[in-house]
């Protein structure tokens, strides 16, 4: 919505004394005040400047809450019938601020020490060796290579799902049976995918699987032995749970499509085949992408089914950006190294992500 | 002279007939064969969890028919009838991860949807400044939130709460899991709030409601079901969380994926009591799913067609 001016009109006499404007000045900066004094405090007790033992921060949490309330409080006392509309704002800006800006810019101070959170020195700035550490790192980037073959692999879960959309959405009985029963993996939690599936279907003396597999003469198949047939395999699980995701999605976008075009496009004579490619096909290129966007956003948090199943082997080839940050972590406790890494990740996501929309608006404005 | 069948079916209209038939069996082949993928591990899951060793070596499939189900892996988990009344430390582990989820997950959720449907109505409704960003741009700083993959958050997160003795309490994984779901359920409402027209609200105001009695009596109810679909999800994605919780928990606000997890590694032989436990996790989802499917639906098509 790109319309200036507020959606909603509303004309408010507020007069709001002077008194009461002091008073929502006064809160909001002295809460603001006693959140200092009490960071200062604390940081000072930290340094062994002063002779106060703190156990926790939480002193300082408690201090920043009391202010985020007083901050919205104030709103309200300082600018009446404006400062109440803000409301329905402020919290959520505040919850994710601190919850986001804070611990990034944190985490920006962490990505450039060395700190192993069991020894006890603590944190040492370190500067660049974090980052000529990682360039020097062939399993990380061998993990950022993986990323881009997991992420290639949305194309062809893309081509299924949009297959059984279509499907759901023709002439069928019990559509409502079909619909729930695809819709049930999307529901599973990852980890215990990660062993119905990982663990126990793919067991290769008596799961399921491999006794099919050795029903049709394929014998003694390894799902984790070698690099290749491993990563497809988790592309396959990660698909399992997928799909349902994004068939939902293009399911809502082709019931959206008016019946007339369909008909009309058979009244031209264009085939089944023609009619999907020069008609539904061209009308659902919105949803789709929004759909693939999503769909990709969510795969480069990919971790659980690896960490759980192969725990990044044989050798790294299944390896996610996620999973090898995570083992990194529990083998050698290095807060510092891991965090540098996940930072990169991040700055590399944004900048395909802004590509990728950037590209993604351009197909989707109509070409008439 | 033979009688002479005035009406029949063409040539043309017998092949019409064929090639319908075989394109319903080829549809309802696809549809069934796709129907077993979906089930058939969530079926395994079940059955292995009454089998009992041979059973499981053995690889059979249909209970009574191939093995006689026992209550074996259910004995495990001190869920079985013979031991339910009993007391059992087993089950108390259980129940102690269990509730850890239902809690984080239940309260994550609601949190998300009461700051998300906030701020998603004031964006639909008001225009602001803060500094120099406008609605667009607070919508985007919402929705971008997306995109920062957990990974980036955890370590730094890890140390935070640390030194404030968040870790290893569900207070800290609620407001994890909060940040987490906010942006889905911003988006979900922005859609439902954009499609409320805004005549409702300033009748009330006519009427003289303030803005936010305007919004609790006449816009809420309206928009309930979009709010419902946004829990949902929200509770779908927060109760398989397992990355953070893997993390910053250890003993006392487990959750249940990361007991599953724990589970595999250290008695992965014990094919019955993993089964009974998975199945455990993912039975409150399934059940949500089966019967609130109708909301899942919509909270997911929701982004898609504007």
């Amino acid at each position: 919505m790109s319309q200036e001016g507020d959606l909603l009109h509303v004309v408010t006499n507020d007069d709001i004394s002077t008194r009461r404007r002091a008073f929502g000045r006064s809160i909001i900066w002295g809460s603001f005040a006693l959140l200092v004094f009490v960071a200062a405090l604390q940081t000072l007790a930290a340094n062994g400047a002063i002779a106060l033992n703190f156990e926790t921060w939480r002193p300082t949490l408690y201090a920043y809450v009391l202010w985020g309330i007083c901050l919205c409080a104030g709103q309200v006392l300082v600018r009446g019938e404006q400062g109440k509309r803000v409301l329905f704002v402020l919290p959520a800006t505040l919850f994710v601020v601190s919850m986001v800006v804070f611990p990034l810019l944190f985490g920006l101070t962490i990505a450039f020490s060395n700190w192993n959170l069991s020894s006890p020195d603590g944190r040492q700035f370190n500067g660049w060796d974090n980052v000529v550490q990682m360039w020097n790192d062939p399993f990380y980037w061998n993990a950022l290579t993986n990323m881009v073959w997991y992420t290639l692999a949305i194309l062809v879960e893309y081509a299924i799902a949009f297959g059984l959309a279509l499907l759901l959405n023709s002439q069928i009985r019990a559509r409502k049976f079909f619909r729930v029963a695809f819709l049930l993996p999307l529901m599973l939690s990852p980890v215990a995918v990660s062993w119905m599936i990982g663990k126990s279907m793919l067991e290769i003396r008596f799961g399921p699987i491999s006794r099919f597999l050795r029903e049709i003469g394929i014998d003694n198949v390894s799902f984790f032995g070698n690099p290749e047939l491993a990563r497809l395999t988790i592309m396959i699980m990660d698909a399992w749970t997928f799909i349902p995701f994004m068939m939902i999605m293009i399911l809502a976008g082709l019931q959206a499509i008016p019946r007339e075009v369909q008909e009309a496009a058979k009244v031209d004579g264009a085939s089944g085949w023609r009619g999907f490619w020069e008609v539904t096909f061209p009308l659902m290129l919105p949803v789709s992408i929004t759909a693939i966007l999503i769909r990709i956003i969510f795969k480069l948090k990919l971790a659980d089914i690896i960490i759980n199943v192969t725990s990044g082997g044989p050798g790294g080839a299944t390896d996610s950006v996620t999973s090898f940050i995570f083992r990194e972590y529990r083998d050698r406790s290095n807060v510092g190294y891991g965090t540098m890494l996940a930072m990169f990740y991040l700055v590399l996501i944004v900048i395909a992500m802004t590509i990728l929309m950037k590209l993604a608006d351009r197909w989707m404005r109509p070409r008439y | 002279m033979a009688e002479q069948q005035i009406f029949h079916d063409s040539e043309d209209d017998l092949a019409h007939r064929a090639k319908w038939f075989s394109s319903r069996v080829l549809i309802y082949g696809i549809l069934i064969v796709w129907t077993i993928v979906c089930l058939f591990p969530i079926y395994w899951t079940i059955t292995t969890s009454f089998k009992m060793a041979p059973d499981v070596l053995r690889g059979n499939m249909i209970p009574w028919v191939d093995y006689q189900p026992a209550w074996l892996g259910w004995r495990s988990l001190g869920l079985s009838p013979e031991t339910i009344g009993a007391e059992s430390t087993v089950r108390e582990q259980f129940m102690q991860r269990f509730f850890n989820s239902l809690i984080t997950s239940l309260s994550a959720s609601t949190l998300a949807v009461a700051l998300g449907s906030l701020a998603a109505y004031g964006l639909s409704r008001f225009s602001f400044k803060f500094g120099f960003m406008r609605n667009q741009d607070i919508s985007f700083f919402f929705l971008s939130q997306l995109i920062l993959p957990p990974v980036v958050l955890a370590l730094p997160f890890l140390v935070l709460y640390r030194e404030l003795d968040l870790l290893d309490t569900r207070l800290g994984l609620i407001l994890l899991y909060t940040l987490t779901v906010l942006p889905i359920v911003i988006w979900i409402m922005r859609d439902q709030f954009a499609g409320i027209p805004t005549e409702l609200e300033e009748a009330a105001l006519v009427d003289g409601l303030s803005v936010w009695r305007a919004f609790g009596t006449i816009i809420l109810p309206i928009a309930l079901p979009g709010m419902v679909a946004a829990f949902i999800l929200s509770l779908v994605l927060t109760w398989n969380e397992y990355f953070f919780a893997a993390l910053l928990t250890s003993t006392h606000a487990n959750t249940l994926p990361v007991m599953v997890a724990s589970q595999t590694g250290s008695q992965g032989i014990s094919w019955w009591s993993m089964a009974a436990l998975s199945f455990a996790a993912i039975l409150p989802l399934i059940v949500i799913g089966v019967l609130l499917e109708r909301f899942i639906i919509k909270g997911m098509a929701a982004g898609a067609v504007k």
